[in-house]
């Protein structure tokens, strides 16, 4: 299960950089989200893979999972959507104001 | 509990949602709450720093939950020292741009108080996933400070500054994930009592997310191969925008010298981890700073490389990881801040009396008030190339002798005094175009309103031209403080123990 989760993560880490790398900002914004996603998976699997746990101290349950990275992960998610937005909204004014998707606002020459 | 550790963010955030729940009302309001909110939050700074200059470390549990499990702020002598300084250019930079700057678009208080909150929080927080939501927070508010104004220049050079900085996010969260998952925990103080236990086999990884989280910090500080995006966004903002990004850097600074001084440091494998890397590129980026203001040709760009600098300077002094260094680079610290601060103002100064030239440094129409413009230029440009009698001369010589033993300083001494001749060399070269060699054509005579609206940039730019004198008139006290600071930070264990209390208390799992 390890195995697959990190590898899962490690896919999406290279499919990410890779559209970051284009020279469209549409190509940039969805590597950036594909990103923020290994990235948010990363930081809820640190808290270790353990199933039918509960994040609550129950009596008789199979131990406790760990609650803060949900907690972190809350908030990176949150965070992480608010710049996406706010990166979607720049692309597009960019867009407007210079006629190109080209993260340089000019096509090449 | 004390309560004034958290003040200084309080008093930014009631500003902000005050500001933006009354946004339609008319732009009077917005700058008398604004102003009125930074020079609230200048006395209460000012408290602060009699508070941290005891010596005490003040916690302030959020919520009341004991550390590590809750979040804390901690304010100490570094942080207060961050914070004053952080008033003393919110406070010009304000001024300045109330002059007109903040009526080219929407919202402009609120965000500059948001801008104050994340960098107050920062330099407060103990806790680095808050430091990662206050970056956060100072991020956001910058990215729509920067495209203030609009055009396609500063949209285009912001695009890239959010991608880039998005991209830093992500890796400070891979860092973040990998320090939780190794170390069980975010608390700095806790991160140091639990680093010297960390088994041999998670020590690669505790290191993987150490360079990390540098490479992050360093990202934000503009060091040399993540430092090239600097004097583009720099040069696109307006000059008060420009003015208050001085310090940003200095966030990137400041966490480096935070988090490697009180956590890292701790554990012998952790410790120094980049060492020698980073000074070599903080000297490389003094290099290129220096080949940056030779080619530049706008005072906006040469003060963006003069930045570039000073990052590379105040990292070598921070990478020493003595006491003596630490304590001369924070008394240099304050004064770049200010010192480069005071530059963009004045180069918007320049730029609005020059027409369609700008800060260009070409032969047009002389500015006017040559004796105030053509002073403030000589006062600043003696401090920022670090001749006598400013602050910057005081400021390189401490650095210099703080150094003087260490197996470095040739090196480090050949770069920061050629950087500092090529800087005068610069700032002379641009002076004299601007001043001496105008064309023969009178500038366009000015309406009242401008006059108005001069006077209050004229106080903005006096005020941060009368930051490194006083500086130097000071030197005595401040240097002082820098000294305690550094040996405070340097010793640890008391900042630890005022956040944790008792390390045996805390009920520790092994997890699988």
């Amino acid at each position: 299960m390890e195995l697959v989760v990190s590898a899962g993560i490690g896919v999406l880490v290279a499919a990410g950089l890779y559209l970051m790398l284009r020279p469209t900002s549409f190509s940039v914004v969805l590597g950036l989200t594909l990103l923020s996603y290994a990235v948010n998976a990363l930081i809820f699997f640190a808290g270790r893979l353990n199933a039918e746990s509960p994040p609550l101290a129950i009596g008789g349950a199979n131990g406790i999972a760990d609650p803060l990275p949900q907690a972190l992960v809350l908030t990176a998610i949150v965070i992480g959507f608010g710049m996406t937005a706010y990166l979607v909204a720049l692309a597009l004014r960019t867009k407007g104001e210079s006629k190109t998707d080209h993260v340089d606002g000019r096509e090449e020459a | 509990m004390n309560h004034w550790p958290i003040i200084p963010i309080l008093i930014p955030l009631a500003a902000a949602i005050l500001l933006l729940v009354s946004h339609s009302w008319p732009m009077l309001w917005s700058r008398i709450v604004s102003f009125g909110a930074v020079l609230l939050l200048a006395a209460a700074v000012i408290f602060c720093l009699g508070l941290a200059d005891s010596g005490e470390v003040l916690v302030y549990r959020l919520g009341n939950w004991p550390p590590p499990y809750g979040i804390v702020l901690v304010l100490d002598r570094l942080s207060a020292l961050m914070l004053a300084l952080t008033s003393a250019l919110a406070i010009p930079v304000l001024l300045y741009a109330m002059a007109g700057t903040d009526a080219e678009g929407r919202h402009f208080h609120a965000l500059f108080q948001f801008q104050i909150v994340g960098l107050n929080g920062a330099f407060l927080t103990g806790d680095i996933f808050n430091l990662f939501v206050f970056f956060e927070i100072l991020l956001l508010a910058s990215y729509t400070l920067l495209v203030h104004g609009g055009g396609v220049e500063r949209v285009r050079a912001g695009l890239a500054y959010v991608v880039l900085n998005l991209a830093g996010s992500a890796l400070f969260l891979i860092a973040l994930g990998l320090i939780y998952g190794t170390l069980g925990t975010l608390n700095l103080a806790d991160m140091a009592l639990v680093l010297v236990q960390v088994p041999p086999a998670d020590q690669a990884l505790v290191r993987t997310a150490a360079s990390l989280l540098l490479v992050v910090f360093a990202l934000k500080a503009a060091l040399l191969p993540v430092s090239l995006w600097l004097p583009q966004v720099y040069g696109a903002a307006s000059a008060p925008i420009a003015a208050l990004f001085a310090i940003m850097t200095k966030v990137g600074l400041y966490a480096i010298l935070r988090v490697s001084t009180i956590a890292f440091d701790a554990a012998p494998f952790a410790a120094n981890l980049l060492g020698l890397w980073l000074t070599a590129l903080a000297l490389l980026t003094m290099a290129l700073g220096t080949m940056g203001l030779l080619a530049a040709q706008r005072l906006s760009i040469i003060t963006a490389n003069l930045i570039l600098v000073s990052t590379g300077t105040l990292l070598v002094a921070f990478t020493a990881g003595n006491a003596n260094a630490t304590a001369a680079a924070l008394y240099y610290l304050p004064h770049t801040t200010l010192v480069t601060g005071g530059l963009f103002l004045l180069a918007g100064r320049i730029a609005s009396q020059r027409g369609a030239l700008q800060d260009l440094a070409e032969r047009g129409p002389q500015p006017r008030d040559i004796l105030l413009t053509g002073g403030s230029y000589l006062v600043l440009a003696v401090a920022v190339a670090g001749a006598p009698p400013l602050s910057g001369f005081l400021g390189k010589l401490m650095l210099m002798q703080s150094l003087s033993n260490a197996g470095l300083a040739p090196v480090f001494w050949a770069f920061l005094l050629v950087t500092g001749f090529i800087s005068a060399l610069v700032l002379a070269r641009t002076a004299s175009v601007y001043f001496w060699e105008p064309e023969r054509q009178a500038p366009a005579v000015s309406a009242g309103v401008v006059i108005q609206a001069g006077s209050m940039r004229t106080t903005a730019l006096l005020l941060l031209t009368a930051a490194s004198p006083l500086l130097m008139l000071a030197a005595a006290p401040l240097s002082q403080y820098a000294r305690a600071t550094a040996e405070q930070l340097h010793g640890r264990a008391p900042y630890i123990s005022a956040v944790i209390g008792d390390p045996a208390a805390i009920q520790r799992e092994r997890r699988p």
